[in-house]
């Protein structure tokens, strides 16, 4: 088992006739996920990596029955993406487009939580369960099957530690990249809970970084937790009131700082690692002791 | 996107927000001449980027227009922390009666604009949600509506804003919610929404940012975009299209990603070394965006090292080895580099840069880090 995304899940890629959109195609497919179809607006009827393209998501859901779908819309019209998603009945929305306005994604959450839909990102590499596919952009190959979940704020620092993580053994249930964004449609709560449940996880790896209070969130829901996580938080010398990189990695006052949150953690009694060098070694004693 | 207050009022009024009429001065004349049209006394208000202008004597007062001239001459010019003014706001003073908070931010938790009132005004907000959050009542918009004039005078008579403010109070957070969500705004104060002793009900001062996100469709704020005096390379990255934020210590530091760039400075400063900036280079960059990402970070004085931390996935080894190589000519002589590559490309690229001197490499982003910290303090 994995969380949210197994090979039973039927894929369709939002923009797929872009540039991004059907070279990711392309390497979702090659990592074995069951796409079965893209949607533009005005190229119905074509054909992209020989999957079926159609004008509307809800066309595409009833040619195909799609239960996930990736986007890679540009920022303008981003928003409507997830929206059109969600009233199409899609139930996994992956949103990889940076840059959508924070005030479209207000409107775009109201949506999301009327239908029931989950939206991953925006601003984040998507997802991958080794060994079934994935949804996004995440680097496949340095992936291998196994017991640790994996959640993270940002992207090549998933790529980073997965890769240590994969290195020293340590094979990944489900990894996701929650997105960069103050709005996301997922924070680390919602994504620990399903780990919790998930049989074949058995403890999971957290990268958090300034901005927000997630992590706070997050250390809370810990405390109630049966399976161990362990933590990294990145920005320890990010300075107050700057944008560092991340629309969403910005320290507000006193709130969102690395000290904070790392403190928020430990007080959980969570490892929290002190370079991403010591996560492997924290996940092994984990284990070992769970 | 940060603006000006007589930016943020312009905003404002355009919702049909009761300002204080006046304009910008660059010189004590213009200041001078503002005051003799608006007639009776005025405020000579500082605009630069920051807060705390009052504390640091950046508001000053005139009752007569020579007095404005004069004022204006000790404002202009002022350094307010590590900031020049070069512009002043000239308002007709307010007889001021009382003063309120509105506000809007953008909530992360609610995933809404929150919508803040409290009767204490005037004063930093920050202070009094720490001290007395109880005094500050806060709503979340609901977004299928706006704020609608009915909750926006609720909120206020919850915050205990008096009956002769509520009317006129209730249309101003109303228009305030509106211009909020229309701008792409993060953050919209009116601090402090003054009562006066005639019982007008006005913004006296204003404080807007708006979403950088957003302005690809606030065309006329995105012209409004000015250099932050103390971080002008800043100001130069962003209209080249890098993601850089200055810090302050001798080791430039690029890569590729937001979290991974956070995490290198944090090696750098964890074998002893201090980062001087942020630089993330995105996703796919080619060697022409490597080079002047490196060409960028030296032109920071106080760069005396640099390190690239790039893990290859759309972003090829070999691109970054031919960007790092083609800036090195443009680079002041002896710049020491530590390159680290790994995923897509990283082995073609180590080998192009093993061919020329001055480069060095480093297997993990630890080891580059000990070896761009230990070279760049062997020179100190």
């Amino acid at each position: 088992m994995s969380i949210l995304l197994d090979n039973t899940t039927r894929v369709i890629v939002q923009g797929i006739t872009g540039r991004e959109g059907q070279f990711h195609t392309r390497n979702m497919i090659a990592a074995g996920t069951n796409m079965v179809g893209g949607m533009t607006p005005g190229k119905g009827g074509t054909i992209v990596e020989g999957l079926p393209v159609f004008d509307t998501v809800e066309e595409a859901i009833k040619a195909t029955g799609a239960s996930a779908s990736c986007i890679f819309v540009p920022p303008a019209g981003a928003a409507d993406a997830i929206m059109e998603a969600a009233s199409a009945g899609i139930e996994l929305i992956v949103c990889i487009t940076e840059g959508i306005p924070v005030i479209d994604m207000t409107r775009a959450m109201l949506v999301v939580h009327e239908y029931g839909a989950r939206l991953i990102g925006p601003n984040c590499p998507g997802m991958c369960t080794p060994g079934h596919g994935k949804i996004g952009i995440i680097p496949y190959q340095i992936f291998t099957p196994g017991p640790v979940g994996f959640i993270s704020r940002s992207g090549t620092l998933t790529y980073e530690v997965v890769a240590l993580l994969t290195e020293a053994d340590l094979g990944q249930s489900t990894c996701i990249g929650i997105g960069g964004d103050p709005i996301i449609g997922s924070t680390f709560v919602d994504y620990l809970k399903l780990f919790e449940e998930d049989a074949q996880t058995k403890a999971v790896v957290m990268c958090g970084e300034i901005g927000g209070s997630d992590e706070e969130d997050a250390a809370e829901y810990i405390k109630t937790m049966s399976k161990p996580v362990v933590a990294f938080v990145s920005g320890r010398t990010a300075p107050p009131g700057k944008r560092m990189g991340h629309a969403g990695a910005i320290i507000s006052g006193n709130t969102g700082t690395a000290q904070g949150k790392v403190a928020a953690l430990q007080a959980a009694k969570v490892p929290v690692a002190d370079t991403i060098f010591d996560i492997p070694g924290l996940v092994k004693e984990a284990l070992a002791s769970a | 996107m940060k603006i000006h207050e007589y930016q943020a009022k312009d905003i404002l009024a355009r919702y049909g927000i009761p300002i204080q009429p006046g304009r910008v001065a660059y010189t004590p004349e213009e200041a001078e001449e503002i005051a003799r049209e608006l007639g009776g006394p005025v405020v000579i208000k500082a605009q630069v980027y920051v807060g705390g202008r009052g504390k640091a004597g950046g508001i000053q007062f005139g009752d007569t227009p020579e007095q404005a001239r004069a004022a204006a001459a000790k404002v202009l010019g002022m350094d307010i922390k590590g900031l020049t003014v070069e512009k002043v706001l000239v308002v007709s003073k307010l007889e001021i009666k009382e003063e309120y908070y509105l506000g809007i931010i953008l909530d992360r938790k609610s995933q809404a604009p929150m919508v803040m009132v409290s009767k204490a005004g005037g004063i930093d907000i920050e202070e009094v949600a720490a001290s007395t959050p109880e005094k500050i009542i806060r709503q979340p918009i609901d977004m299928h509506w706006g704020l609608r004039p009915f909750e926006a005078r609720a909120i206020l008579a919850h915050a205990g804003l008096p009956h002769q403010v509520i009317a006129k109070g209730g249309a101003i957070l109303t228009a305030l919610a509106k211009a909020f969500i229309e701008s792409d705004a993060s953050l919209a104060e009116i601090n402090p929404l003054a009562l006066t002793t005639d019982g007008q009900v006005q913004a006296a001062d204003a404080k807007i940012l708006i979403d950088d996100n957003g302005l690809f469709r606030q065309k006329e704020y995105a012209t409004w975009a000015e250099s932050e005096e103390s971080n002008p390379l800043e100001f130069e990255a962003k209209q080249e299209g890098l993601t850089y934020v200055k810090l302050d210590g001798n080791i430039g530091v690029i890569g590729n990603g937001a979290g991974l760039v956070m995490t290198t400075l944090d090696m750098v400063a964890r074998v002893g070394g201090k980062p001087a900036n942020f630089l993330d280079i995105g996703g796919g960059a080619k060697a022409e965006i490597m080079r002047k990402a490196l060409t960028f970070v030296a032109r920071d004085p106080q760069v005396k090292g640099i390190l690239v931390n790039i893990f290859g996935g759309i972003t090829r080894g070999e691109e970054v080895a031919k960007g790092v190589i083609m800036a090195q000519a443009d680079l002041p002589k002896g710049m020491p580099i530590v390159v680290r590559l790994s995923g897509t490309g990283a082995e073609e690229g180590k080998e192009m840069l093993k061919q020329h001197p001055g480069l060095d490499w480093g297997k993990d982003m630890r080891e580059a880090a000990q070896k761009i910290v230990a070279v760049v303090g062997s020179k100190e």
